[in-house]
């Protein structure tokens, strides 16, 4: 009887022990990992949406864009996000309303056919970095959910957030004004990261 | 005066098609110059595009209609048969009339079908979207749209100064004949 306690107490301690280790090489190993946006698959959206008369939300995304991150966890102070998107990608599902989006009365995508944004630093939930739109560049802050990590079933690794931010449109330069509760815009961006 | 066009005259129908075209298509280009700069709370803002895609198919129709009538007329002779100069660019200028008529009504019909959302007429039916796989969201037929536009109006004047030109300087009956008054 007491044989069989001391063996399950030693098989115990080696297991924790086992485990402890395992744990700590993980955490040596563990460096910012850098990730692609699954374009690819399309597990990204950068949505936006803008209060139509004041009666309601119309939404709409930028079905073209690309970027990267780097991301550890444990390390906060090395996170940044880059993201490229091609303003002629615009679609709010309305063909006319599309056009009148693409021209120089909003993203004037002939002039300006790429909007930017790099982050500058990030502190867990607030990214903070610099949008170009419209050839201006302006400081914006991003809210910033994680929503998950791990491994995928295709031998991959994967992690997604959504940050969501708002801003006068008239401040990057959009011409159109379409009235006073029209002014923000609120965009989201909801990615999936492939670590590489 | 009859219905039919005659080998000296032509005949109501033709007339009626005339400036009824006239009439319209002058309208549509200065609606349409007018429409893309309203400001968005203007009441127009709505109304007069959906206004201008739904005269625009049925500008579409009776040119169909008009065509098909002038192919079953008889063709008035010219008025000065030995000036091959004037009467080929007289006919140029119809021809090229029904050619821009033609692709105004395409490009425009292009444009406001390319996300897949059909035109409507006067809430009466709806002309659905055909071809709306354009990977520029009809850029292109907006283009066209547009330049052919003011290309057109600037035919418009030209014919107009020409029947005027006929009218006062050459004296002749070209213009009264499409006004029906010989």
């Amino acid at each position: 009887m007491k044989k069989l306690t001391l063996a399950k107490t030693i098989t115990s301690t080696l297991a924790t022990t086992l485990l402890t280790a395992g744990l700590l090489g993980a955490s040596f190993t563990a460096q910012a990992a850098d990730y692609a946006f699954d374009k690819k698959g399309a597990h990204q959206f950068i949505q936006f949406r803008v209060q139509h008369l004041g009666y309601s939300w119309l939404y709409g995304r930028f079905n073209d864009f690309d970027g990267k991150f780097t991301y550890d966890a444990n390390d906060l102070s090395k996170a940044k996000v880059s993201v490229t998107i091609n303003t002629a990608s615009v679609d709010s599902n309305h063909a006319e309303r599309d056009k009148h989006l693409r021209s120089g009365d909003f993203l004037s995508v002939d002039s300006f056919p790429e909007a930017k944004f790099e982050s500058t630093s990030f502190d867990g939930s607030m990214l903070s970095g610099n949008l170009t739109l419209l050839g201006v560049t302006k400081p914006i802050q991003i809210a910033v959910e994680k929503i998950g990590e791990g491994k995928d079933p295709w031998g991959g690794y994967r992690a997604g957030f959504e940050g969501t931010t708002k801003f006068a449109m008239a401040d990057f330069g959009v011409k159109k004004s379409l009235g006073p509760k029209s002014a923000i815009v609120e965009m989201t961006l909801s990615v999936e990261g492939i670590r590489k | 005066m009859s219905l039919k066009n005659t080998k000296n005259s032509f005949g109501w129908i033709s007339i009626i098609l005339h400036w009824m075209m006239a009439i319209a298509l002058i309208a549509m280009y200065f609606v349409g110059d007018w429409m893309v700069g309203l400001d968005y709370y203007n009441s127009w803002y709505k109304t007069a595009p959906d206004y201008h895609r739904a005269v625009g198919i049925i500008i579409g129709a009776l040119m169909v209609f008009r065509l098909l009538w002038n192919v079953s007329q008889v063709k008035p002779k010219h008025l000065n048969p030995d000036d091959m100069r004037m009467n080929k660019l007289a006919s140029a200028t119809h021809y090229l009339f029904y050619l821009l008529v033609f692709i105004m009504v395409v490009s425009g019909y292009l444009v406001s079908t390319a996300k897949g959302q059909g035109v409507d007429v006067f809430g009466l039916f709806e002309i659905p979207a055909l071809f709306s796989d354009s990977d520029d969201g009809g850029e292109l037929a907006g283009d066209i749209h547009k330049w052919l536009g003011l290309g057109f109006i600037l035919l418009v004047a030209m014919h107009a100064m020409a029947a005027l030109v006929h009218h006062f300087k050459y004296k002749d009956r070209t213009l009264k004949r499409m006004l029906g008054l010989d």
